[in-house]
């Protein structure tokens, strides 16, 4: 059997919300970074999907993955110096510990 | 006429100094800003002279009438086809005059202020309100519609302000400016709905328009004349509201409280602002005016009554003071109620003008010999350090110039020929003969009170006892800059008397021949060296006399020297009246309601945050979580609402 535009996207929804339990789960910031990639990444498997199956003459949604891709890697970059100086400063990246920011 | 532009200058070169000290006065001008305001203010002085002189020999008169000329007009503020303001010049022959007037006691005051403000930490920023005052009040004077006269008129008064406020860390002054402040404007809502009536009726705010409508009985003579209020025609209204400005400004009883008061300025302020100039405002309004009051009886019997019983009631309390600036205080008062009685019993034109000449001319005169006895009075306090009498004495060998000029004064205001208040003061007196009686005696009475206290004065600051040599004094009469402006002042009091005033000024327009009656000046001439007879008797040897005098008068004396209560009559009822049962009604209310309702807002704000704030946890996770479950809110909403 050939897969369809309905495989693809459930493959993508999976990996939608195991990147959301994992954001939200995750105590490691480094882990939960992992997390936001996945989300990522099943938005781009989205975009080829449809652009694939519904305007299969265009680019647009080939265009707008290397976009995502290109942000995702300099999100990564900001990210993890977010993270090194979290670190410098409370010896920890457990996000438990970094809740100073409140009211 | 010629072009006629360069009258804009007159004013403006007074303001150019104001800006420039304003702005640069306090670093790289200071030392050079009184050379610079007097050079500016000669200039205009000059260009004052030179319009007086064109317009009284040139192009002033067409057939033998002076015309009011308008040769400038600029469009301000539109409201309807009619209803405008303008910015105009409005020349006739009192414009002129005040203008001559002005800018020659404003200049004077800069030369004098030269010395007698020399170290003061503050010379630029004091030039400056001198240049603010002197734009505004030839503005004043130069206002061709009644609006511009207001704009002017309360410039003029906040010059006043800021100048008696000069010494600001002196709690006395601070309280006399604004007192000053508080009272004239209380007086100029008085004005200002006065405009409104006028203009209202009039149509117009032009002054050439309301008086030509209101003196001829056009349809807006009709309505004004019609429309009443209290049994009283609008027209009076109209005018004694504007005359109640004036009488404020002017210090008229019962407005006058904050004249003496005001002396707490600078003493060549005091010459400025307080003698020749700004008091007179209110005099110059009904001269302005003039035409319109005379339709109206009741309005003339109001100035009347109004002045002549200042002039006595100012003249008696002058009698008592101690602190020369006061006297001269009270007595400017009573010169002004002059000037505004002489308009009150003056007729329209021809020969029942001759008030209105009179008037014009005592206050032409007066501005010469009062500025004089003020800058007298200022150099003999910069001589002594106080202004009370019972410090001075003595004083006509270390001060010459100023014993000199200052006796030349006196003689002016007491009225002695031939210096120049004996002529302007016997055209009043005449004017009231003709007219009034009651007031003819009054005023006769009070012109010989007035030989009394201004001798009184001059006796106690150069003859009575010898000077206390305990006082080292530190420089002599004070220099050039001083003396010069006494001598240029004397010299006019004694010669302005000369002048031919009813050939320029009078009520139409027509040459008043002013014929000299001699029998008629006997009896104030008798009075008035009676009066310096009494003061000679009392005050140039030091003796009890006058202290048993004021023993015998008693209960009298005591009232004229508290100023007839008036002063403590206001405190009771602005404290314990108005404050009682107003103001503590309205702290009350604003303790309870508006204070209440502003500290409820803030107390359910609080409350309320407090609740809604744990929401903002500082958990990352948290926010990722309410964050999704509004994007699944959101989205369930669009999958099953969507039709």
């Amino acid at each position: 059997m050939q897969p369809g535009l309905y495989h693809i996207l459930f493959i993508s929804t999976a990996l939608f919300f195991i990147g959301v339990y994992g954001f939200l789960s995750r105590r490691n910031l480094i882990t939960m970074l992992m997390g936001i990639e996945l989300v990522l990444n099943s938005v781009n498997i989205n975009f080829i999907a449809f652009n694939k199956y519904l305007w299969p003459g265009r680019m647009d949604g080939l265009f707008f993955t290397l976009f995502v891709i290109a942000i995702a890697a300099a999100e990564a970059a900001v990210a993890i110096a977010i993270i090194i100086n979290l670190y410098r400063s409370h010896q920890s990246i457990d996000v438990e510990e970094a809740e100073a920011l409140k009211y | 006429m010629p072009n006629s532009l360069y009258i804009l200058l007159i004013p403006l070169l007074p303001l150019a100094a104001f800006v420039m000290h304003g702005l640069f006065g306090k670093k790289h001008i200071r030392q050079y800003a009184g050379i610079i305001s007097t050079a500016l203010l000669s200039l205009s002085f000059a260009l004052a002279l030179h319009t007086a002189w064109g317009y009284f020999t040139q192009y002033g008169q067409v057939d033998g009438v002076y015309e009011k000329l308008v040769p400038f007009k600029y469009t301000w503020l539109q409201f309807t086809q009619h209803l405008q303001i303008d910015m105009g010049i409005l020349l006739d022959p009192i414009a002129v005059m005040m203008l001559v007037v002005v800018t020659l006691v404003s200049l004077m005051v800069h030369i004098y202020s030269l010395g007698y403000m020399k170290g003061e930490a503050r010379f630029a920023t004091y030039y400056a309100y001198l240049g603010l005052f002197t734009f505004s009040m030839l503005g004043l004077v130069l206002s061709s519609n009644i609006f511009q006269m207001y704009i002017f008129w309360e410039l003029v008064g906040v010059s006043s302000f800021l100048l008696i406020g000069f010494y600001y860390d002196k709690p006395s002054a601070v309280a006399a400016c604004k007192k000053a402040f508080i009272v004239t404007r209380f007086a100029d809502v008085g004005f200002l709905i006065g405009i409104l009536v006028l203009s209202y009726y009039g149509g117009s705010m032009d002054f050439n328009t309301l008086i030509q409508k209101f003196t001829t009985t056009g349809p807006e003579y009709k309505n004004v004349v019609a429309a009443s209020f209290l049994g009283i025609s609008a027209l009076t209204w109209g005018v004694v509201l504007v005359f109640v400005g004036g009488a404020g400004k002017s210090a008229m009883f019962p407005l006058h409280i904050w004249l003496p008061d005001a002396m707490e300025g600078p003493t060549p302020v005091s010459a400025l602002i307080h003698a020749a100039t700004m008091v007179v405002a209110g005099v110059y309004l009904v001269a302005r005016l003039f035409p319109v009051f005379s339709m109206t009886a009741p309005a003339l019997q109001v100035v009347t009554f109004i002045g002549v019983f200042s002039a006595l009631f100012a003249a008696i309390i002058a009698c008592t003071q101690t602190d020369i600036k006061r006297v001269l205080a009270y007595s400017t008062m009573s010169q002004i109620g002059f000037m505004l009685f002489a308009l009150g019993v003056s007729g329209k034109g021809g020969e029942t003008g001759l008030g209105y000449t009179a008037s014009m001319f005592h206050l032409f005169t007066h501005a010469l010999f009062k500025a004089l006895l003020f800058l007298g009075a200022g150099a003999v306090i910069h001589y002594v350090h106080s202004n009370e009498m019972k410090d001075m004495g003595g004083l006509r060998k270390q001060l010459p110039i100023t014993h000199i000029t200052f006796l030349i004064a006196c003689l002016a205001i007491a009225g002695l020929p031939p210096f120049a208040g004996f002529f302007s003061k016997e055209e009043i007196l005449l004017a009231a003969y003709q007219q009034h009686k009651i007031v003819y005696t009054i005023a006769l009475v009070t012109s010989g009170l007035t030989a009394f206290y201004m001798f009184r004065l001059y006796f106690s600051i150069f003859w009575n006892k010898p000077f206390a040599t305990t006082h080292r004094a530190h420089h002599g009469e004070g220099g050039a800059a001083m003396m010069l402006p006494l001598i240029v002042l004397a010299a006019g009091a004694l010669a302005a008397g000369f002048i031919p005033f009813g050939h320029y000024v009078s009520a139409d327009g027509k040459q008043l021949p002013t014929a000299f009656h001699l029998g008629f000046s006997i009896a104030p001439v008798l009075l008035a060296v009676a009066g310096i007879g009494l003061a000679a008797y009392f005050f140039k040897k030091q003796s009890s006399k006058p202290q048993e005098a004021s023993n015998t008068m008693g209960g009298l004396y005591k009232t004229a020297y508290r100023k007839f209560y008036i002063d403590e009559l206001y405190l009771f009822i602005t404290q314990k009246i108005l404050f009682n049962l107003i103001g503590k009604t309205a702290a009350w209310f604003d303790k309870n309601v508006v204070d209440g309702a502003v500290d409820a807002t803030g107390e359910t704000t609080l409350n309320t945050s407090e609740k809604i704030k744990v929401i903002q946890s500082g958990k990352v996770q948290q926010y990722a979580i309410y964050f999704l479950a509004g994007v699944l809110v959101l989205a369930v909403i669009y999958i099953y609402w969507q039709k």
